[in-house]
């Protein structure tokens, strides 16, 4: 058993409640950073933890609290990313509805280490029976004296809110999702600046995904360097899957990162092998928006090693025959599923998602997921795949956010291992069979 | 200041100036298109992509080049920046596509189209677009609408710059129209039909660089390249009261604002001169307008870029990149 540092008292009865929380030894955290620790030694722990973004992206947590303008005048902002919409991905979810004050507590420490005296919680409209969890859970954490004025005794204090968004997946793009926490549109803004210099409100912003301020209260107990420990090379820590398609048992799992994908997938711990006996065709690593895998490349390298669960080895070989973890959300595929309909069904998603301030994303969103019903309802033809693919090729990199190449990729990697499958559709003349 | 080159041409502007207005200090082919990008309108650009360059070296500290083309028109330049626009064969590949998406759901009613003659996007996808699409499907379409009782939005057409909302905000006093609906559904609209109506919002017509937002005063009265384009003024309280005349015999049929040599309006006119001074005692005219873009109304023929002159600019960019010092510029590039 690997070990668990999010999900350790999850079964536990009531530990939505303040008060069985606390018993379980919550709330330490910020009892440490804020009465024994500056804020900059709290960053520092971040920082020596290795601490990686869990929303998608990777990029090391403690390097972007360090990029902080703390030279500014204006104050500084903490906003917690729990739009959690990328197809596939439902961590964020599980933790928050299950276990919220984690995310409370994780929360209160970050933004001392930030100096932030006013945090947001932007969660997606979708969750608003969770807006009512946090609602909740944040009130009892101000009846205890942890929010509020002079959080335990000390000089700091911190006001939290949760802002439910109106259910746009390009609002959890960290600029989207300053935009719409300002009140208007929900379109990406173009960087430079980054919000660590000019976020919300024009005030020096961190964003963080649920998962990553939830992990901060771990590496505060346990120290940074002790965090590092766990996991291999760059992917420290533990990380939360969420499992789903034809797998025995679905669901979320915390993970050590370095856990082989094969024995991710088939080993009884964790997702309990393929469904119904049957055999994996393919399994797209982390939400939605990473290119999808056949099953040689997924368990093992082009080199022939065996594939970790790990930010390095998921993506070795580059786009070629790697792919990404992103934000662990996990999609297994048996042999009886068509990837052109998978595709199709993940290029409607970013059309309807994208939110058409600029030209290649609003326009050939739209194209490819025409060009996919086609190819799916049987009216294809062969010079489709090609376009389908140069469509995708100048969406890539030429958009103001990385939603346009995350419509992109799975569309350029389905074709690249599954060429033959959109082949067979284009000549099909018939609609695909839809499977089980 | 920040010394730069563009296509190995060099060029020292102050910091802060973006590369797009770098590479219009030095004008000529080399200057990348903008459909969005509104030099006099505050934080517009960044949106239509068709600015994309390439940045092969980010500056003299930090040589690396940056790992994706990037927005001219919203990207700063830095000292020793080497920017390749005409002469990356990646920057004229994606700025295709680009004209390819933004002409997807563009209905192509040229013909009938008032701006068809002046139009930002027709020159655009004339110089750097395909001449076939491999569009098949249907193409998005929206009812027409009035927007104020001047103004009609035909939406259809309609690339979505958000110029139009950028005047809404920094010319009127209240802007009242927005984007409605997201990716290749938004549109831009009101919540209340008709109801732009201020001393400025006939501007929108000016920035809009295709025929989303006609004159309705205009409309269907002739295609521009029939109109005789003269400068005129008249004593405004209300704006510099600088047109241009755009006349058939002795009649007006349209006043609009003076555009520079990028299609750009710097001094904005109030609806009273545009649409309510339509005689020719109303102004005093200055002489003929000379209209600095190539397009229909300029001697009826398009320009392309010459091939030969950019093959030559490549070999010269090679020798730059081979370590030999610059060459001096081709002139014939800048002419």
């Amino acid at each position: 058993m690997g070990r668990k540092l999010l999900l350790e008292h999850i079964n536990e009865p009531g530990i939505n409640t303040f008060e069985v929380y606390r018993k379980k030894g919550g709330y330490a955290s910020v009892e440490k950073a804020l009465k024994t620790m500056t804020p900059d030694a709290v960053t520092e722990e971040v920082k020596k933890s290795g601490l990686r973004g869990r929303g998608g992206a990777g990029f090391p947590a403690g390097m972007k609290w360090s990029f902080i303008d703390k030279k500014s005048d204006k104050p500084r902002y903490l906003v917690c990313n729990a739009d959690e919409s990328e197809p596939g991905t439902f961590k964020d979810r599980y933790l928050m509805e299950r276990i919220p004050h984690l995310l409370i507590e994780g929360m209160i420490t970050s933004s001392y280490a930030l100096g932030a005296k006013t945090s947001y919680i932007y969660i997606r409209g979708e969750y608003m029976y969770i807006v009512r969890i946090l609602e909740k859970a944040i009130d009892e954490a101000y009846a205890n004296g942890f929010l509020g004025k002079n959080i335990l005794g000390t000089d700091y204090s911190l006001d939290l809110y949760v802002h439910p968004g109106a259910g746009a997946y390009i609002c959890g793009e960290e600029t989207a999702l300053l935009e719409s926490l300002e009140g208007k549109r929900g379109n990406p803004r173009l960087k430079p600046p980054f919000p660590a210099v000019a976020g919300l409100y024009a005030s020096p912003t961190v964003v963080n995904n649920v998962e990553t301020i939830a992990t901060v209260p771990a590496i505060v107990n346990m120290t940074g360097d002790e965090y590092a420990k766990i996991g291999i090379g760059k992917s420290t820590g533990t990380k939360l899957i969420s499992a789903s398609g034809h797998i025995n048992k679905p669901g979320v799992y915390e993970i050590e990162l370095g856990v082989p994908v094969e024995e991710f997938i088939y080993s009884e711990e964790y997702c309990g092998g393929i469904w119904k006996g049957r055999k994996l065709k393919a399994v797209v690593a982390g939400g939605s928006s990473v290119p999808v895998l056949p099953a040689d490349l997924i368990l093992k390298t082009a080199k022939g090693e065996p594939r970790l669960m790990t930010y390095e080895s998921l993506s070795d070989g580059g786009f070629a025959t790697g792919t990404m973890l992103g934000s662990g959300g996990f999609i297994v595929m048996d042999e009886t599923t068509s990837i052109v309909q998978n595709l199709y069904t993940f290029a409607r998603f970013y059309h309807h998602e994208s939110c058409g301030q600029c030209s290649p994303c609003r326009e050939g969103t739209g194209w490819m997921e025409k060009i996919l019903h086609r190819l799916h309802h049987g009216h294809g033809k062969k010079e489709d795949i090609d376009v389908l693919l140069d469509v995708s090729k100048k969406i890539e990199g030429n958009t103001i956010c990385p939603l346009g190449d995350a419509a992109a990729w799975p569309v350029a990697s389905a074709i690249r291992h599954f060429r033959k499958e959109f082949e067979e559709a284009a000549l099909a003349h018939e609609p695909l069979l839809v499977n089980s | 200041m920040a010394k730069l080159t563009i296509d190995g041409v060099e060029v020292e502007v102050p910091d802060g100036t973006t590369i797009l207005n770098a590479a219009r200090q030095i004008g000529g082919d080399l200057v990348p298109p903008a459909m969005c990008y509104y030099s006099t309108l505050k934080d517009t650009g960044g949106k239509c992509r068709v600015c994309l360059v390439k940045v092969a070296a980010g500056s003299a500290k930090d040589p690396r080049p940056m790992p994706k083309l990037v927005a001219s028109c919203r990207t700063p330049v830095a000292d020793g920046m080497v920017v390749q626009n005409l002469t990356s064969p990646e920057v004229l590949e994606a700025r295709k596509g680009v004209v390819e998406f933004l002409l997807l759901n563009h209905p192509l009613d040229c013909p009938i189209c008032d701006q068809a003659g002046e139009c930002d996007l027709q020159n655009l996808a004339y110089e750097h677009g395909a001449a076939k699409t491999r569009y098949e499907e249907d193409r998005r379409t929206f009812e027409k609408i009035d927007i104020g009782d001047k103004i009609k939005l035909h939406m259809t057409r309609c690339i979505l710059c958000y110029r139009c909302t950028f005047v809404g905000d920094q010319l009127t006093d209240k802007r009242v129209h927005g984007v409605l609906g997201r990716g290749d559904k938004s549109e831009i609209s009101t919540f209340i039909q008709q109801n732009v109506d201020n001393d400025f919002s006939g501007n929108m017509i000016d920035v809009c660089p295709v025929g989303a937002l006609t004159d309705k005063t205009f409309r269907f009265k002739s295609r521009v390249w029939f109109t005789k384009p003269l400068d005129a003024h008249r004593n405004c309280t209300k704006c510099s009261g600088k047109v241009v005349l755009w006349t058939k015999g002795d009649d007006v049929l349209r006043v609009s604002a003076r555009k520079d040599q990028f299609g750009e309006v710097k001094d904005y006119i109030c609806n009273e001169c545009r649409f309510e001074h339509k005689n020719m005692s109303d102004w005093t005219v200055e002489g003929p307008r000379h209209i600095d873009r190539h397009s229909v109304i300029a001697q009826n023929h398009y320009e392309k870029i010459d091939l030969q002159k950019l093959k030559k600019e490549v070999e010269r960019q090679l020798e730059f990149q081979k370590g030999k010092a610059l060459p001096q510029p081709d002139n014939a590039l800048n002419s």
